[in-house]
């Protein structure tokens, strides 16, 4: 369940950053349906985030401890919706840059949740 | 300080936070939040092992912070304080990492500048490098 989420998670996350690098790339800034994408991400995450506490409270173990899990569940729900606001104040290309940015973050971030959950 | 540098230093041109600086920004304060975190939870939990590499994480991530609130803070001082971090996160970065090559057994574990950010996408590296860019262009375009 949390591994197909984490996936599910990554693949939203790089094309979110794909379509707002294009945005970028077409000097264009964040629209209306960039921040429809950006909450169906973080939707995404959020429910990342009740499915982990879940497991984790049901007594899963996370492999490299349940604090570390938690903060990183945490870091991945905060890196899109703060990218989002910052676009916001910075009406251009670079404003959809930096949602690129905060997309290509939470992947990174998923890639990491993966290994801290995964045992080996 | 003359009449001119007074003004372009009030003009919104020497906002630090525009145009690319606003990726700067979100970039670094990725940075400040991953090396801050990172620091504490180790400091907190395992100092003993690498208090070496522990050490420099938490200097890391107060050079990172520092950066952050002067891009955010903006003006001409604040710029000229961003630059001297900037160089100095480029030497820490280029000095740390080159040491974690040299001398491994120092480093029981890693630091977020270990292989000059590496494990971090090389963006330990490029960051001051392309904030020393921007910063130095944002000058130029105050005095414009």
């Amino acid at each position: 369940m949390l591994d197909a989420l984490t996936v599910a998670v990554s693949a939203a996350a790089l094309a979110l950053a794909a379509w707002c690098g294009f945005a970028a790339f077409r000097d264009q800034s964040t629209k209306d349906w960039h921040f429809i994408g950006m909450a169906v991400v973080t939707f995404l995450v959020l429910v990342q985030l009740v499915v982990g506490i879940v497991q984790s409270v049901r007594g899963e173990k996370a492999e490299e401890g349940t604090t570390i899990f938690v903060a990183y569940l945490l870091g991945a729900l905060c890196a899109v919706p703060i990218a989002g606001f910052m676009s916001l104040a910075e009406r251009s290309r670079w404003g959809s840059a930096t949602v690129a940015a905060g997309a290509v973050v939470l992947a990174v971030l998923e890639v990491r949740l993966y290994d801290i959950w995964t045992v080996g | 300080m003359t009449a001119t540098q007074e003004k372009a230093a009030r003009s919104p041109r020497n906002r630090l936070v525009s145009g690319p600086g606003i990726l700067l920004v979100w970039l670094y304060g990725v940075m400040s939040v991953g090396a801050v975190s990172r620091s504490i939870y180790q400091i907190a939990t395992e100092f003993d092992r690498a208090p070496l590499a522990y050490g420099l994480s938490a200097v890391a991530a107060v050079v990172y912070v520092f950066i952050t609130y002067t891009l955010v803070r903006g003006g001409e001082k604040a710029r000229r304080a961003a630059l001297v971090c900037c160089a100095a996160e480029l030497a820490g970065v280029v000095i740390v990492g080159t040491w974690t090559l040299v001398d491994p057994s120092a480093f029981p574990d890693a630091t977020v500048w270990s292989d000059f950010g590496y494990g971090y996408l090389f963006i330990p590296v490029l960051l001051p490098l392309t904030g020393i860019w921007w910063l130095r262009r944002t000058r130029a375009a105050a005095d414009a």
